[in-house]
């Protein structure tokens, strides 16, 4: 109790540039991950005809299925912004609806991600059979990491919002967590034009 | 003088999109989606394919960009962060491309060896 008094609700943050600070550290972050997956992009585009003796990406890559998961992922940006908005409202109930609809279309392109990989391991290509097989399997599995980080945070803020430890003027902690999350949506959007869609 | 600015999330808060605009923009999003795959299938268009395809995955990375993650209605600063990581990725890509290509001795892309 003698905390909480010590600690009463947060006064607003005065910064130099009148930003907030985590914010900002969240922006320099997503730059260095643009570098990040900038090389990865890089080096898949420079290593895509480098088949040796396994299946080439024209004999792997099956379009429809991966549009509908980039849709799932798109759509799942939806439900982030719209999280932020209820957070932004004091909407407690709707911030979590939301976020637990972000975190199962993000499970629902990890399951994706999984089927697509066991059923090109099935097809010949392993991480170590050509660079063409190295660099898509790095390039899409830091994807999916990432994703999978990104799910288990939502799921963190549900968390802490059913055991009140997220409260209503907590609504920069779903921003920051939203601003990763579409992060990985943008990645996505170029990774399906790059890899899947650009003919080789 | 204070050394300190005063916060601006109530002004960022202010132009930022309503729920129904959000939803107007992944509509538009699924659509420009669409649009890509179904262009990559078209034939006839496989001279103009590759800067058509560029072009809708530049529009959807803006609009999530600029409108989900409130870029377009944030502090440039923000701004300035972000563009500087996607031009230092540019510059890798630029300077890996001419290690491969120009150097001497260097790998070749798609040679038999890769």
């Amino acid at each position: 109790m003698a905390t909480k008094e010590l600690t009463p609700a947060a006064p607003e943050h005065h910064t130099s540039t009148g930003l907030d600070n985590t914010k900002m550290a969240m922006w320099a972050f997503l730059g260095s991950e643009c570098l990040f997956f900038g090389s990865l992009i890089s080096t898949y585009l420079l290593y895509r005809n480098g088949t040796a003796d396994g299946p080439t990406s024209e004999e792997l890559y099956d379009i429809p299925y991966t549009s509908v998961s980039s849709f799932v992922l798109l759509m799942s940006s939806l439900t982030m912004v719209l999280a932020l908005s209820s957070a932004q409202r004091k909407d407690e109930r709707a911030m979590r609806a939301w976020l637990l609809a972000t975190a199962l279309l993000g499970t629902v392109f990890i399951g994706g991600q999984i089927y697509e990989f066991t059923e090109f391991a099935h097809k010949g290509l392993g991480l170590d059979v050509s660079t063409f097989g190295s660099s898509f399997y790095v390039l899409t599995g830091f994807h999916g990491a990432h994703v999978t980080v990104g799910i288990l945070m939502l799921l963190l803020l549900v968390g802490l919002s059913l055991f009140g430890r997220l409260g209503p003027d907590d609504a920069r902690k779903v921003e920051l967590i939203g601003l990763y999350w579409h992060f990985v949506d943008i990645i996505w959007i170029v990774i399906f034009t790059v890899v899947y869609l650009v003919p080789v | 003088m204070s050394d300190y600015a005063e916060p601006q999330e109530e002004l960022e808060l202010e132009h930022h999109p309503t729920p129904a605009q959000y939803v107007k923009i992944a509509v538009i999003l699924g659509v420009l989606t669409a649009l890509e795959v179904a262009i990559a299938y078209i034939e006839a268009l496989e001279g103009v394919l590759i800067p058509m395809l560029a072009a809708l995955a530049v529009a959807k990375f803006v609009m999530v960009v600029g409108y989900f993650m409130h870029l377009k209605f944030d502090s440039k600063l923000f701004r300035y962060l972000f563009v500087t990581g996607l031009a230092f990725a540019f510059a890798v890509f630029g300077v890996v491309l001419v290690i491969f290509f120009l150097a001497e001795g260097g790998p070749v892309p798609g040679g038999p060896g890769n």
